[in-house]
């Protein structure tokens, strides 16, 4: 293999992984941007994966499998909600509490349904989210680096993979030009604006809390059934974490969300890559340099030695008016 | 239809757990005038508007606009009747634009771009109808205080608002920047709109207002045509009796130099200027009273002689000593004590418990506690000391400090920082929410601390209190010390450099 | 009428509503089980067997309260500041590394009881270093150090993976591990404790680490409501504003709290490193960093409610897993829905009851 096909290849994988954290990412950035921390992304991501997986297997359709994936995540963040909205309670707490359910419930009703170890049965393609080829793209692989670039990269992803890249600009364009996304992003600053606008604080965090709920539950789905053929425990792996990485080193900005899970996602696959190979002159480079660096950029963003990152100003803090 | 008038409360009662900030309230406000609301701090005149403007709900009342009775549930319904607001910290997205800020609520679609375009043109009209113009493409945080607020009175006009509600709105303001507000509110008014105006300023009262309400203590005791009442008719509705701001003090008689100020900059958070090379010297043996509008830079500078800011040039001597960048704790070991403007956030922490308050500042005194231990014995002894001496209510050391009234909290501060026995004593706003016999009995030791031969530094936004207390008063406008004159200068003198219009 | 500030007996804000807030959570944890076909009831009584049944099963409960009375100490002396540590898993993990290496370099010359204080000052530096950089970025660089110390839990457990496949792990074995330490590098059984009361310790390794943690409970009450250090942490924590007022340095006081929390959860290694296993193993602390926020959060950030909420969480970790081998329907990690559920309800949910209790308590006093 040639540099080019050695690329093309990590490409390839880095688009695969980088799917599931521009899902959850954006899921994030709606929550967020409302003034709701969400650290529950994980757990979300991984209840979602499980229902989807559950529902995937007993009707054989996938479709099936999304729909289930994101009920869930949104009954999930309904529970977010009602902890961090209605009752205003401590966010974190919540998302922790979020991500505890999901890793225990998910197992436990795993096992008890399927017997497997927490696994769900093995998916056949029908329940599955298959890889779609665009036209020509075989043909073109043997021509050249675009063409292989066409064939490897471009093509032959799930539907997902597709919808993720166009729920970015979706998420722009509703946080920035719909009525929705003004007073979404005004109540993350200042609810009190909203409040006296007349317009219910409450209810627009649920919702912002809802379409994160949506997104989550299609990077859930997206595990269990796109890039896998079942549910495997602990799957998310930590993705939601990583998501959430993304999120702030992106200082929650739509597009900028995009490239930074593309950046962490390459990362990921760049250590696959790299695992057992040996860098002439330095020798084997250890994986978890990888696997830590993204937390390690956005610390350092954090620490304001690339830019500032304002967080949404009323970001974690519930909404009274009462004195 | 023209003869109704087009607010009435009714019976209105709100109690907030064991504070009853609303008794029975009634009121009448008259379409196309002015009406003024006074009342001291805490007397609960924001409360009765929050509640008009569906912000808090009373428990019993009843809210007639236009003769009819409107159950106001919510903001919404009081913007739809016909209600806005002007509140005294504003409600501004503040890293959204004017225009967006403007259409928040009020978007005219679910896509914004459809109302840009009328929103605009509506702005265009609103500037040239009532002299309010703001560029609609300027991002708030960028603006200057004044023009925050236009943004907001735009707010209500652009959502059609019949009723304009303004709370304290000339706190922030500069005075040029208050007579501007007058002069829009007179237009507002001259077009036939309702303007309620709360404040606790007379002078505000007097210059603008056709008919004025006096609140005292959660009750509406009075309303009066502005006409036929006095300032000191209205003074004396809002204290209950007559007051005699004139404190007993002999001549004062100055020593040497404790504190001197040379060309001292501060900047406040968002690095804007606040104090701007600004110099003067305090005495041992007299009060030195600062005063000025709100927001002038008087917090900033108790900030930055206290050690909690740190200037961005200029020096701070004590006994001809600069005193660098000193923190707090070092300047009290210096003999400086600090009564800050804000008790609830900086003179207190409500949590604790008195005798934690009561050494807040000194808690690293050996007197408190031996190494790094506390001594809770001691703490409390002291307390309980300071407490007969200064004749705090309840007298209990364990009581948590948020169940003491805004008087004896304020005496818990005066205490502290008096009982250390400092050689220089900055003063911020030391009656500010405090009752009548709260306010004589820390005069007096405010006095009392000068011929005791301290150098005494005095911050107030009341000038009767400035005057009553200071032997010298420097006038603060916009940073800068305008001017020094004694007592002797009148009210309107005073005023005046107040406003920065004469020095 | 609101109902937030009405002030309700103690009795009811510190006694009634955690125990309606704990009884909610395990209604709905009798549910799961109920709804995966067994009976509820019946595994309320195993696991209470199993947790407390014979000296075995309380000796494993007593070592799993121990680790959470470290971390849950950890998280209680961070929140008092007004700092919100989750990353004490991390800094548990790395307070591993200290521990081992001291076991490691001394327990061929040294008994037991002369390797601790070393061990015990190497885990506690260890944890306290993991906690120092987001401390650092806190204080001076105004970063969130909720955010900062999730990435440090991710980026120690990067590090510490690394150190046992490459550098501390015995050459030519698979596993993932330093070797086992000699007795000069173990904590000694508790088992003379547990015979004061007749009881049998068995297999479990209930060890010296249950002392050092008691001891914690005590000096960490002092350093809080004792010590001037503890009185600006408080302050800090409630009014940063009347912290600065004071004279008290935001940045030291935010560094020193948590190197005193990460030292915390650094201690917590001793107990499975050097009193259980003898030896440093990937992922040995298994989430009991975050355990410890539910612990603080139940036990109201308060030593002795620390303990008792430790106790429980350590009678869910041993009795889930007994109950697991009782009913193999449920498996071990039904824990772990446990302990979410304590944490919504405990924690996130912790004043749901309040509105309808004020109204029931104002009609009880009324009347």
């Amino acid at each position: 293999m040639d540099y080019i096909d050695i690329l093309i290849s990590i490409l390839g994988s880095t688009i695969r992984l980088s799917i599931p954290l521009i899902f959850t990412a954006l899921a994030g950035l709606f929550s967020e941007r409302s003034g709701i921390f969400d650290i529950g992304l994980e757990g979300k991501m991984l209840a979602s994966a499980f229902a989807a997986a559950c529902v995937a297997y007993l009707t054989g359709n996938a479709w099936a499998g999304l729909l289930a994936g994101i009920a869930t995540s949104v009954a999930l963040s309904l529970v977010h909600g009602f902890a961090s909205i209605t009752n205003r309670g401590n966010q974190i707490v919540s998302g922790v509490a979020i991500n505890f359910g999901a890793a225990g419930l998910t197992i436990v009703l795993g096992q008890a349904w399927f017997g497997q170890g927490g696994r769900t049965p093995q998916l056949t393609a029908d329940g599955r989210f298959g890889e779609i080829r665009f036209p020509f793209a075989a043909e073109l692989r043997d021509s050249g680096y675009l063409g292989k670039f066409y064939a490897d990269v471009i093509s032959g992803h799930n539907i997902l993979t597709y919808m993720a890249f166009a729920a970015v600009p979706i998420s722009w364009w509703i946080l920035y030009r719909t009525r929705f996304g003004l007073r979404l992003r005004a109540v993350g600053e200042n609810p009190g604006a909203v409040d006296t606008a007349g317009i219910s604080v409450s209810w627009l965090r649920y919702r912002a809390v809802i379409c994160a709920g949506i997104l989550c539950g299609f990077s859930g789905t997206y595990l269990a059934i796109a890039q896998s053929a079942a549910f495997i425990k602990d799957m998310s792996a930590g993705k939601g974490y990583i998501a959430l990485a993304a999120l702030i080193f992106a200082k929650w900005k739509p597009v900028p969300v995009m490239f930074a899970c593309l950046l962490f996602g390459f990362l990921d696959a760049f250590a696959n890559f790299m695992q057992g190979k040996s860098v002439p002159g330095i020798g084997e480079v250890p994986v978890q340099i990888f696997q830590a660096l993204p937390y390690v950029l956005t610390c350092i963003l954090l620490a304001g030695f690339i830019g500032v990152a304002h967080p949404p100003k009323a970001g974690g803090v519930p909404y009274t008016k009462e004195r | 239809m023209t003869d109704q008038p087009a607010i009435e409360l009714v019976g209105i009662d709100k109690k907030f757990g064991a504070v009853h900030a609303n008794k029975n309230i009634n009121l009448t406000v008259a379409k196309g005038s002015i009406h003024g609301i006074i009342g001291e701090n805490g007397a609960g005149k924001s409360t009765l508007m929050s509640i008009l403007y569906g912000f808090y709900q009373a428990d019993s009342g009843e809210i007639r606009i236009n003769g009819k009775p409107v159950n106001i549930k919510d903001s919404q319904t009081a913007i739809n009747a016909g209600i806005g607001m002007v509140h005294q910290h504003f409600m501004l997205v503040e890293n959204f634009t004017v225009l967006e800020n403007i259409m928040l609520g009020a978007e005219g679609g679910a896509l914004l771009a459809k109302g840009v375009a009328s929103a605009r043109a509506e702005l265009k009209r609103l500037e040239t109808d009532y002299g309010l113009d703001v560029d609609p493409d300027a991002v708030i945080e960028e603006l200057a205080v004044g023009l925050q607020q236009r943004v907001e009175i735009l707010k209500a006009m652009y959502r059609g608002a019949e009723i304009l509600i303004l709370d304290e709105p000339t706190g922030v303001l500069t005075p040029s920047e208050a007579d501007h507000l007058f002069k829009i509110l007179g237009v507002l008014r001259d077009q036939g709109k309702t303007v309620i105006l709360i404040t606790h300023k007379l002078r505000e009262i007097m210059a603008i207002t056709d008919t004025v309400s006096v609140m005292r203590r959660g009750e509406m005791v009075a309303t009066r045509k502005t006409k036929e009442t006095s300032v000191e008719e209205l003074a004396e509705l809002m204290v209950g009796r007559r007051v005699l701001l004139r404190v007993e003090k002999g001549e004062a008689s100055p020593g040497d130099v404790v504190l001197s100020v040379r060309n001292l900059t501060v900047k406040d958070n968002r690095g804007v200027t606040m104090v701007d090379n600004v110099s003067f010297d305090v005495r041992a043996g007299e009060i030195v009273g600062i005063a000025g509008v709100a927001g002038n830079g008087q917090s900033e500078l108790l900030e930055a002689l206290s050690g909690i800011r740190q200037p961005s040039s200029g020096e701070i001597l004590i006994d001809g000593q600069p005193i660098g960048r000193a923190s707090p704790a070092r300047l009290r070991e210096l003999g400086l004590a600090h009564i800050p403007e804000d008790r609830h956030h900086m003179g207190l922490v409500l949590k604790f418990e008195e005798y934690e308050n009561a050494v807040l500042g000194y808690h690293r005194d050996p007197k408190y506690g031996r190494g790094f231990m506390l001594d809770l014995d001691a703490m409390q002894a002291d307390a309980t000391e300071k407490i007969e001496k200064y004749d705090i209510r309840p007298p209990n050391p364990r009581l948590k400090t948020a169940n003491f009234s805004g008087g004896n909290q304020q005496k818990i501060v005066v205490a502290r920082e008096i009982e250390r026995d400092p050689r220089i004593l900055l003063i911020g706003q030391p009656t500010r929410g405090v009752d009548i016999g709260a306010i004589e009995f820390i005069h007096r030791r405010i006095i009392d601390m000068r011929d005791q031969g301290k150098a005494l530094l005095l911050v107030s936004v009341e000038l009767d209190e400035i005057r009553a207390l200071s032997d010298r008063i420097l006038v603060m406008f916009a940073g800068h010390i305008v001017g020094e004159k004694t007592a002797e200068a009148g009210e309107q003198t005073l005023g005046l450099m107040m406003a920065g219009i004469a020095a | 009428m609101s109902t937030a500030s009405v002030s309700l007996p103690n009795w009811i804000t510190y006694g009634l509503m955690p125990l309606l807030n704990l009884t909610l959570a395990f209604v709905i944890s009798g549910l799961v089980v109920w709804l995966i076909g067994e009976n509820p009831f019946e595994a309320v009584k195993l696991l209470l067997i199993g947790a407390l049944g014979r000296g075995e099963g309380i000796g494993f409960t007593l070592f799993y309260a121990t680790n959470f009375i470290f971390t849950g100490l950890s998280v209680a002396v961070a929140i008092h500041a007004g700092l919100f540590n989750i990353g004490s898993e991390g800094q548990a993990y790395l307070g591993g590394l200290g521990a081992a290496l001291v076991a490691l370099a001394l327990d061929n010359y040294l008994p037991w009881y002369a390797t601790m204080p070393f061990a015990i000052l190497g885990a506690a530096a260890a944890g306290a270093a993991w906690a120092f950089i987001p401390a650092w970025l806190q204080a001076k660089r105004g970063s969130h150090i909720v955010i900062t110390t999730i990435m440090f839990n991710f980026i120690g457990a990067a590090l510490m993976v690394y150190l046992l496949v490459n550098v501390l792990i015995v050459p030519g074995k698979m596993a993932p591990e330093t070797r086992t330490f000699l007795e000069g590098g173990q904590l000694p059984k508790l088992d003379w404790l547990m015979e004061l009361f007749g009881l049998k310790l068995g297999a479990a390794p209930f060890n010296f680490s249950f002392i050092i943690a008691l001891v914690m409970c005590v000096v960490v009450w002092f350093l809080i409501w004792r010590t001037k250090f503890g009185y600006e942490m408080r302050t800090l924590g409630i009014s940063p504003s009347a912290a600065s007022y004071a004279g008290i340095p935001y940045a030291r006081t935010v560094i020193i709290t948590m190197l005193i929390s990460g030292g915390l959860a650094g201690m917590m290694a001793l107990n499975p490193v050097m009193g259980a296993s003898a030896r440093l193993q990937v992922e040995f602390v298994g989430g009991a960093g975050f355990v410890g926020i539910a612990v603080s959060l139940m036990g109201r950030n308060h030593p002795l409610g620390i303990v008792l909420a430790a106790l429980l969480f350590g009678i869910l970790y041993q009795g889930g897993g007994e109950l697991s081998f009782d009913m193999p329907n449920i498996t071990r990690d039904m824990i772990v829905v446990i302990q979410g559920l304590v944490i919504l309800f405990a924690g996130a949910l912790e004043f749901m009851f309040r509105p309808a209790l004020v109204r029931i308590y104002q009609n009880f006093v009324k009347a």
